[in-house]
């Protein structure tokens, strides 16, 4: 914390001082002055207004009109697509964080042996995660799940069973966009590979030494070690699952019968293509709301299996 | 004799992994070279009977008289500002949040790290409301100026976390050479910041190139569209399905990112690492 008591002691002179200080902290304003000014005008502003309109009817090209509750009230009671969007959005967050999550530790695990060529699979393990924002990625998965897709007629090579349009299926649907999700396990990994590489080695060979074997020297050094980074992982990819839109937007447009409407696909159309701003901004705020107690509950467990080589002793 | 094989295994192992990574990226490409008639009917395949690049002339021209020569030349336009903008912006920021102290430093650094995980979707209904008031919506403002004040929250700690490393006597000594902050930002921090300030540079164009959010809600006019936009052209209704050009374009349209990952893997490791170990 900064200091901005003046100095008791009087001096000769503390009004110089004093000036001198505004200078400086002018001086430092004028550093943080872009960020501040953005921030103020892209994030704090919007947000107050994003919380009055949530409160109004909008719909851009007339004035808000002030309704209170009733935007909240109608998606909490008449609005059976927001339990949908919602349904979905947290079934796939449950189901796909956990998944990638354990994927990339278990393949981290695997490049941290000394083997030759993990340069080279590390390489070709995050070209996915590079690449899997984008919309060509979309549309290849699109054609890869269809019903004359590449995964069908391996399917049909393979097996010789038919495939089908994985896609079009309401039941499949949502698990081949988790499967694109997993696809793209390569930055966690990324970020286990480099925290595995920073566990001392000593601790391994002193539980080696005590006789512990591998399952145990997994669960007793490198998962408690890791808990940081897991943790970080985690939040990382909550905020990131709750938010995908994308995917959503354009390999399936929320369908087949709304079983991939993703909460951001919903607010989006509310707001950009049904321009009702107001209702969409009230959806914004209880997203915020859920992100915001998924996150602070995953922060209030974290003192209970998140370690901290600080805390040692203490 | 063991070690062999356990050896064996791990290569097996990460064979059939790559194999799941790669096929998806090399079956476009293969399909972008296949003719039209057999991308759907050897689907699977990842050797075309025989090369043709028709598919990249018929995509190249794009829809009406916008083509894709014209969508490349803006994603690159809109890249290139917001790189310029980032690598100005957020540097400076850092700077003045690792070295400097000012009343509120620790409560407006909390707010740049929440900013970080704040979800995109409260911000941006206000923030269209308000480009649209300023009339920029169907230009390139909305997608170029947050760049220029202070870029991404995550740029910002990325940097700090680098200058953290700076040894503060550096400061110190050109301090007592008689540099104010401006001199001593200029002359000592950014260039040394270069390793950092590429790694972010890479993430920016990155991000820039592969919006599709931004792009599409604030660009209707196709003579402005980005390479994504322009990509999801390919599977609205009216263009009919062009599956062989959208595979063409698709590859051109991750070249760049694939070509810069060749010659800066390095610094993208340390940028995905780096926010996460050293917080």
């Amino acid at each position: 914390m900064t200091t901005n008591a003046v100095p008791v002691t009087a001096t000769a002179e503390p009004r110089l001082r004093t000036a001198r200080r505004v200078k400086d902290y002018a001086i430092a304003y004028s550093f943080i002055a872009p960020w501040l000014l953005g921030f103020l005008c892209f994030t704090i502003g919007p947000m107050i207004v994003s919380f009055l309109l949530s409160f109004t009817q909008y719909s851009v090209t007339s004035a808000p009109k002030w309704i209170g509750l009733r935007n909240y009230v109608d998606i909490f009671t008449v609005d059976p697509q927001f339990w949908i969007a919602l349904g979905v959005t947290l079934k796939f967050v449950i189901i796909s964080v956990p998944l990638k999550l354990a994927f990339s530790l278990a393949v981290a695990m695997l490049l941290h042996g000394n083997y030759r060529g993990v340069g080279v699979y590390r390489t070709i393990f995050y070209v996915p995660s590079l690449i899997g924002g984008s919309v060509a990625v979309a549309e290849m998965w699109r054609q890869l799940f269809g019903l004359n897709g590449a995964v069908n007629n391996i399917l049909q090579f393979l097996f010789g069973v038919p495939g089908d349009n994985w896609i079009a299926n309401p039941n499949t649907a949502l698990w081949t966009l988790i499967l694109l999700v997993i696809w793209q396990f390569g930055s966690p990994m990324l970020i286990f590979l480099a925290g595995l590489r920073q566990i001392p080695k000593e601790l391994y060979e002193a539980a080696a030494v005590d006789g512990a074997n591998g399952v145990v020297r997994f669960f007793r050094i490198t998962v408690p070690m890791l808990t940081p980074i897991i943790f970080f992982n985690l939040v990382m990819q909550l905020i990131h699952g709750f938010t995908t839109f994308t995917q959503s937007y354009l390999i399936t447009s929320g369908g087949p019968l709304n079983r991939t409407l993703f909460y951001a696909l919903y607010l989006y159309q509310h707001a950009f293509q049904f321009f009702d701003m107001g209702y969409a901004c009230a959806l914004a705020w209880i997203l915020l709301a859920i992100v915001g107690t998924a996150t602070a509950l995953v922060f209030k467990s974290s003192s209970a299996w998140v370690y901290y080589e600080s805390e040692r002793g203490a | 004799m063991w070690r062999h094989a356990s050896r064996a295994a791990f290569h097996a192992v990460m064979w059939v992994i790559s194999a799941f990574m790669l096929y998806p990226i090399l079956w476009t490409l293969a399909s972008s070279l296949k003719p039209e008639s057999e991308i759907f009917t050897h689907a699977a395949s990842l050797i075309p009977s025989h090369i043709d690049w028709s598919n990249y002339t018929k995509g190249w021209i794009g829809f009406g008289d916008v083509g894709f020569a014209r969508f490349f030349a803006n994603s690159f336009f809109i890249t290139f500002m917001v790189l310029i903008g980032t690598l100005l912006s957020s540097p400076w920021v850092a700077y003045g949040f690792s070295r400097l102290r000012f009343p509120l430093r620790n409560t407006l650094f909390v707010c740049l790290m929440v900013s970080m995980m704040l979800p995109a979707q409260v911000t941006v209904i206000p923030q269209y409301i308000l480009f649209r008031h300023l009339g920029w919506v169907n230009t390139y403002y909305p997608l170029i100026v947050p760049a220029y004040l202070g870029g991404s929250a995550f740029f910002v700690f990325l940097i700090m976390q680098f200058i953290r490393t700076i040894p503060r006597e550096l400061d110190e000594a050109a301090k007592i050479d008689g540099c104010g902050p401006y001199r001593i930002y200029t002359q000592v921090i950014f260039p040394l910041c270069a390793p950092v300030l590429v790694t972010v540079a890479i993430f920016a164009f990155y991000w820039t190139w592969d919006d599709f959010f931004g792009p599409l809600i604030y660009l209707n006019n196709t003579h402005l569209y980005t390479v994504s936009i322009g990509l999801s052209l390919f599977s609205s209704a009216d263009v009919g399905t062009n599956w062989g050009p959208m595979f063409a374009m698709s590859v051109l349209s991750l070249l760049p990112v694939l070509i810069v990952f060749l010659f800066f893997q390095r610094y993208i490791v340390e940028g995905v690492t780096m926010g996460s170990l050293k917080a």
